[in-house]
């Protein structure tokens, strides 16, 4: 049905696909793999029309196609979900799915009526229940690229590409998304999936295609295909061990914090943990289980009805992260171009932004040759790959971005670093790598709180893991008991109590 | 350009080369500077005087100091519509301490930048810690400054300040006007803090990614209440020159001016959204506006369509501004 043959692309003098592949076949579920960087991304704009190819040809039912813009590509059956959606946050479901062909009645006034009609008849048709009359911002995520899928089949669409959907669903709405997948696949819609889990491929895919730098690796049915051997393919290299090896638990460790409680709204739950000098605290749950608002909230950056933090024993009272920085704590959050990184800086301005006190001249002024200095040391320490210092951020991969974030934390004396899924959307090498600068950190004394959705990363990173559901923690486990059957068990049947 | 040039967009490495100057935020302000004075320079004879470009810059001193502040305001993702009436009060105050109330005219003059300080920081204030859009606060506070200029000198110039005040207006050293010389002074000291001193850095990071930035515990409503301090101070120092040049406090002065100003970092380069701009650009910005209108004046043309056409050049400035990147 589709066809993308020896598909070539230049920015300038540099190549970033050098021939790649794609053919995907009426009513299957092709996955597309590959490292970041590996090029998903710039085929995928390729295909609908964002960028132009230098070179190779798109077919579709075997007649070749040019887009030279997104609209041709839309009108030609192809659609596609970004990562970050592209719905108006205070429109509902059908003003989102009509939006700029919405349907008119007789005077030209628009025909709610009927776009209502048409919308509930595609979503019976994926087998989803999304409610039509309530703003977007109100919809779950799931349900927010429901209406996303829905607006690409409200166009005809038959070439369906999914980028990286599951990244910010909890399982069940995995689930449902699958579900209507293979609903979809059923119609006979091809659909383009692209996800960093692979037991996600196993699942629904059918064949997948793989690249690497840039290359194209190869195309097979995933039953030709095991997990090594997919990790092989995307990596070239096998890796045998993501996570460094964890160090014998010391109970005696003196604590570095010490939440005595906090409760994120009235009548919602009440929480204490505490975090061990030289330990990985994991915090595991569901999305929207209160995690990333619970470090917020400690830090004074969100709100909380009650908290009671000890730093070092002493009590302590944060009205935002600058407080945190000046106790030692640092923040790493979980969407790096939104919240972490400002993407029009270099590597340098990104690494120093919050640490000039480190060099300074004469008391008010920048140290320039100091700041080039330390940034250099720094990026070497956490091995970013790029031109030098003083190259954007917005040209790395997540990978190194996710770098440069570490590094600003790094080129501090910090006590306690808060990762916020630290390695969302980050290919494998780089994730390794990122674990191993985790655990130097800690077996230097640090401390660490690492939120993340990834089970296995919870598993083989966390010391102690802290499990949260609906707002609270419901248990912290440790040792043996750090498994996925008793964390999934806290995370979806823990007993949560509230208090007013 | 030195490669650590804190643009808001990191710069590549690299010598000095066509290509990178083409690339630099400047290159754009810079060719629109040469066409325009070029065209200015073929219609009239006088342009290129020595005079004329010192009676230029002189003009632009006002605008140009206001744009200052605009610019750090600006780059930090804000806005700032007081500067006119700001300037217009504390003109206004000067005059009157110093006619009306028999204050010594240099301590009248220091109060009047203590009170445009204070003016802004009030508006940094309400923006940081009332979090509520500058364009609001600032849009309120230019009514208010407005009026209170017209309340406290009754709605009249006050004149009859002593004769040496129009040093800060006229005068010169040299053969350069003293306006200039605190212009080009006020533009030095915040190219300074922009790009030498963390405070510059953090103006540029708040723009750039404000939640980013927050995270990572750049203290950003500090930084917000200094920007529209700087911005209050500078619309003092233009009072100061305002009051030289016409020798009277004019509760009516300025009216617009912020339109200018903000045209002047616009044209220079600097992202209306923030993030990115560079304080020389303002400058560049600030002359060309300054030209565009000494030249068609010098053309004899029609005050209301010199309007318009400035309107015209704005458009097209910024409409080839984005095609060029």
């Amino acid at each position: 049905m589709l066809e993308l043959n020896g598909i070539r692309k230049s920015f300038g003098k540099i190549e970033v696909l050098h021939g790649v592949d794609l053919e995907v076949r009426a009513g299957e579920v092709h996955a597309l793999l590959g490292e970041n960087g590996a090029g998903k991304s710039t085929l995928m704009k390729i295909l609908c029309g964002i960028l132009q190819p230098s070179a190779g040809t798109i077919r579709i039912d075997g007649t070749e196609r040019h887009f030279a813009d997104y609209d041709q590509a839309i009108a030609a059956g192809i659609g596609i979900v970004f990562q970050e959606f592209s719905l108006i946050p205070h429109l509902d479901a059908v003003e989102n799915m009509f939006l700029a062909r919405e349907m008119r009645g007789p005077l030209g006034l628009l025909n709610r009526k009927a776009m209502r009609a048409r919308a509930g008849q595609i979503m019976r048709q994926l087998a989803v229940d999304v409610p039509l009359d309530v703003p977007i911002n109100r919809l779950s995520v799931a349900e927010q690229q429901f209406v996303e899928i829905a607006k690409a089949l409200s166009l005809e669409a038959r070439i369906l590409v999914l980028d990286e959907p599951t990244a910010t669903l909890t399982p069940s709405e995995v689930e449902h998304l699958f579900k209507v997948m293979r609903e979809l696949r059923r119609q006979g819609v091809a659909i383009v999936f692209i996800s960093h889990h692979l037991e996600e491929i196993f699942e629904i895919c059918d064949r997948i295609t793989v690249l690497r730098d840039g290359d194209f690796v190869g195309s097979c049915a995933v039953s030709e295909v095991d997990n090594d051997r997919l990790v092989e393919m995307m990596v070239g290299r096998r890796i045998e061990n993501n996570f460094p090896p964890k160090p014998a638990p010391d109970p005696a460790a003196p604590l570095a914090i010490e939440v005595e409680e906090v409760q994120l709204k009235r009548g919602g739950p009440v929480s204490r943990f505490a975090l061990r000098k030289g330990e990985i605290l994991g915090f595991a749950g569901l999305v929207g289980s209160g995690r990333t608002e619970t470090v917020l909230a400690m830090l004074g950056a969100g709100p909380a009805t009650r908290c009671k933090v000890k730093v070092d024993g002493v009590e302590t009272r944060f009205a935002g992260p600058d407080e945190g920085l000046a106790h030692g704590i640092g923040l790493l959050p979980e969407s790096r171009k939104e919240q972490g990184l400002i993407t029009s800086f270099s590597i340098l301005q990104n690494v120093s932004l919050n640490n000039y006190g480190k060099y300074r001249k004469g008391h008010w002024f920048i140290d320039l040759k100091k700041e080039l200095d330390c940034t250099r040391t720094a990026m070497g320490q956490v091995r970013v790959k790029a031109q030098g210092p003083h190259a954007r951020v917005d040209t790395l991969s997540g990978g190194n971005q996710q770098k440069v974030v570490i590094a600003r934390w790094l080129n501090h004396d910090m006590q306690v670093l808060i990762f916020d899924e630290p390695t969302r959307g980050i290919d494998v090498g780089a994730k390794a790598e990122i674990y191993a600068l985790m655990r130097a950190f800690t077996e230097k004394g640090g401390a660490i709180i690492m939120i993340s959705s990834e089970l296995p990363e919870v598993i083989g990173m966390s010391d102690r893991v802290c499990v949260f559901r609906s707002g609270g923690i419901v248990a912290t486990v440790e040792g043996d008991a750090i498994n996925s059957e008793t964390i999934m068990t806290h995370a979806t049947t823990g007993r949560v109590e509230h208090v007013a | 350009m030195s490669h650590e040039e804190n643009t808001g967009a990191a710069g590549k490495s690299g010598g000095f080369t066509l290509g990178r100057l083409l690339h630099s935020p400047l290159a754009l302000p810079l060719i629109g500077l040469i066409v325009v004075s070029v065209l200015m320079g073929l219609a009239s004879d006088n342009f290129f005087s020595l005079n004329n470009i010192l009676n230029v810059l002189r003009q632009v001193s006002i605008v140009g100091i206001l744009a200052v502040g605009m610019t750090f305001v600006i780059l930090t993702g804000g806005i700032d519509l007081s500067v006119g009436a700001v300037m217009a009060l504390v003109g206004t105050i000067i005059a009157g301490l110093i006619v009306n109330s028999g204050i010594p005219a240099p301590l009248a003059m220091l109060a009047g930048l203590v009170l445009g300080t204070v003016i802004g920081l009030a508006n940094g204030a309400l923006v940081a810690w009332g979090r509520m859009p500058a364009i609001i606060v600032t849009l309120a506070t230019m009514g208010m400054a407005r009026g209170l200029a017209l309340i406290y000198s009754g709605g009249y110039p006050i004149s009859g300040l002593p004769s040496w005040i129009s040093w800060f207006g006229v005068g010169r050293i040299g053969v350069v006007p003293v306006p200039v010389i605190i212009m080009l002074v006020i533009y030095a000291i915040a190219w300074v803090l922009l790009q030498r001193t963390p405070f510059g850095r953090h103006v540029y990071a708040l723009g750039g990614n404000e939640t980013a930035a927050k995270l990572s515990g750049v203290k950003t409503q500090r930084v917000k209440l200094v920007v529209f301090g700087i911005s209050g101070l500078t619309s003092a120092f233009a009072a100061v020159i305002l009051t030289g040049r016409l020798m009277s406090g004019q509760p009516n002065a300025g009216v617009g001016f912020e339109l200018d100003a903000i045209a002047a970092v616009v044209l220079g380069g600097t992202a209306i959204a923030g993030g990115r701009g560079l304080i020389l650009g303002t400058l560049i910005g600030a002359v060309l506006l300054g030209i565009l209108n000494n030249g068609l004046n010098l053309m004899g043309i029609n005050p209301y369509l010199q309007d318009v056409i400035k309107g015209a050049i704005i458009l097209l400035a910024i409409y080839i501004g984005r095609e060029w990147r």
